[in-house]
């Protein structure tokens, strides 16, 4: 069996573009708005959204067929609230200093529609490493655009990246002010929209009449 | 088996609530011990932070017992009160107006009084430290910190150049409790002194200056005696 097969490839690439949860799907919208203000959190919110969502898949399609149909949304539910709460146990006795940054984001994850969508569309009804894969890259879509938002948003906002000054001080000295209008929620609306906007306008296939 | 039934659907439900409660039982005891360690050390870089002194994890222990040289429990009339301050739960403290924490410093020679804030935010709860001179009156450095403030707007009251700001400010104004004001950059205020509050964090700052006011004010009759 060959791990990487095309179909398996597709799996995994194909939510970074083409299906993005965020700008195609568009799942996962409030949690891009709330911690996209600066870049690190968004770096942090990603990777676990990533971790989550992939092992949260790999559970469900591991129990798919013993999970009775009419109690599924909670079974799923119970494991990805597992999941969230273990990670956050273990962050809080190994990387302190990280589960600190990321107290409310960790239990945001589980409010993700992007989490509790795979699990239903993809994670029961298909193997686990093809789920595993699916997590991963539905995960990296999410992440993708956090970073891309943050990365404006904390550049234009503050002049800052991942809390170093980059926008040379010559600058304000000639009169440059940061847009404390990209430190509110809905700039990262407009951030996200103009995203959208340059993507569709380069995959023609996605435009909607 | 039938994966339709009420008997199975019933029983894997109680299986799966079961075995989710005795794994996280199991994770949260087992880790108890480190994530509690984590906590201590945590609060003594805060205390530290109030100093203006950062100390990484594994160096705050010395530290923090070079410069500590005593922390002990005051009511709100003034009297001591016994036990620990390090581990009094400061909420219940302020609620119940006993056994408020200070902590006694001594930084190049000076004396310094370090004292426990606690209040709310936007989201979720605010504490703080702050370290007030000999004189018990002038501000030598402040420390906030918070559950879940907005990252990037009230979340910056925890970086340095927020806590900064409160060096060099007084208390009390002619012998009477003023405390010290957050208010919107470029504003003043009267008769008190002030500092600038976060631009787009409105309701977090408000909350750091309702703090500062309630908390300091427990400690007043403590700061009168000299």
């Amino acid at each position: 069996m060959n791990l990487f097969s095309g179909k398996n490839k597709e799996i995994l690439l194909s939510p970074l573009s083409k299906k993005n949860p965020v700008v195609v799907q568009m799942l996962g919208i409030c949690s891009a708005l709330a911690v996209t203000a600066k870049l690190e959190p968004s770096i942090v919110m990603a990777v676990s959204v990533v971790i989550v969502i992939a092992f949260a898949n790999v559970i469900i399609s591991l129990i798919r067929k013993t999970i009775p149909n009419r109690i599924r949304i909670i079974v799923q539910l119970v494991v990805a609230a597992v999941l969230v709460t273990l990670v956050s146990e273990v962050l809080k006795a190994y990387a302190y200093e990280m589960s600190k940054q990321l107290s409310v984001f960790i239990g945001l994850i589980l409010t993700n529609c992007i989490l509790m969508g795979r699990m239903e569309a993809f994670g029961l009804s298909n193997g686990p490493w093809e789920s595993f894969l699916d997590g991963i890259g539905h995960g990296a879509g999410y992440g993708l655009i956090l970073i891309i938002v943050g990365f404006f948003r904390e550049l234009l906002g503050s002049g800052t990246l991942l809390g170093i000054q980059v926008v040379p001080q010559f600058l304000y000295d000639l009169g440059y002010v940061n847009n404390g209008l990209m430190i509110l929620p809905p700039m990262a609306l407009i951030t996200i929209a103009v995203i959208i906007w340059i993507h569709r306008a380069r995959n023609k296939d996605l435009q909607e009449n | 088996m039938n994966r339709e039934s009420n008997l199975y659907t019933v029983i894997y439900a109680g299986v799966l609530v079961v075995f989710v409660a005795a794994a996280l039982a199991f994770t949260n005891q087992a880790l108890k011990e480190t994530q509690k360690k984590n906590e201590e050390i945590d609060k003594k870089i805060q205390i530290l932070r109030c100093l203006n002194v950062t100390a990484e994890a594994d160096e705050v222990e010395a530290k923090y017992n070079e410069l500590i040289q005593e922390s002990f429990l005051v009511n709100k009339d003034g009297s001591k009160a016994e036990g620990d301050a390090f581990s009094e739960d400061i909420a219940k403290a302020y609620s119940n107006g006993t056994a408020l924490p200070v902590f006694v410093a001594k930084v190049d020679g000076a004396t310094k009084f370090i004292i426990a804030m606690r209040g709310t935010g936007l989201w979720g709860p605010l504490w703080g430290y702050m370290a007030l001179n000999d004189d018990k009156n002038t501000v030598y450095g402040a420390d906030f910190s918070h559950a879940g403030e907005t990252p990037g707007l009230g979340a910056e009251i925890s970086t340095p150049h927020f806590g900064k700001q409160f060096s060099g400010k007084e208390i009390f104004k002619n012998g009477t409790f003023k405390s010290i004001a957050i208010v919107k950059p470029g504003k003043t205020a009267d008769g008190q002194d002030y500092v600038d509050g976060i631009s787009g964090g409105t309701i977090t700052s408000q909350g750091v200056d309702k703090m500062i006011y309630s908390s300091l004010n427990n400690y007043v009759e403590f700061l009168k005696t000299k």
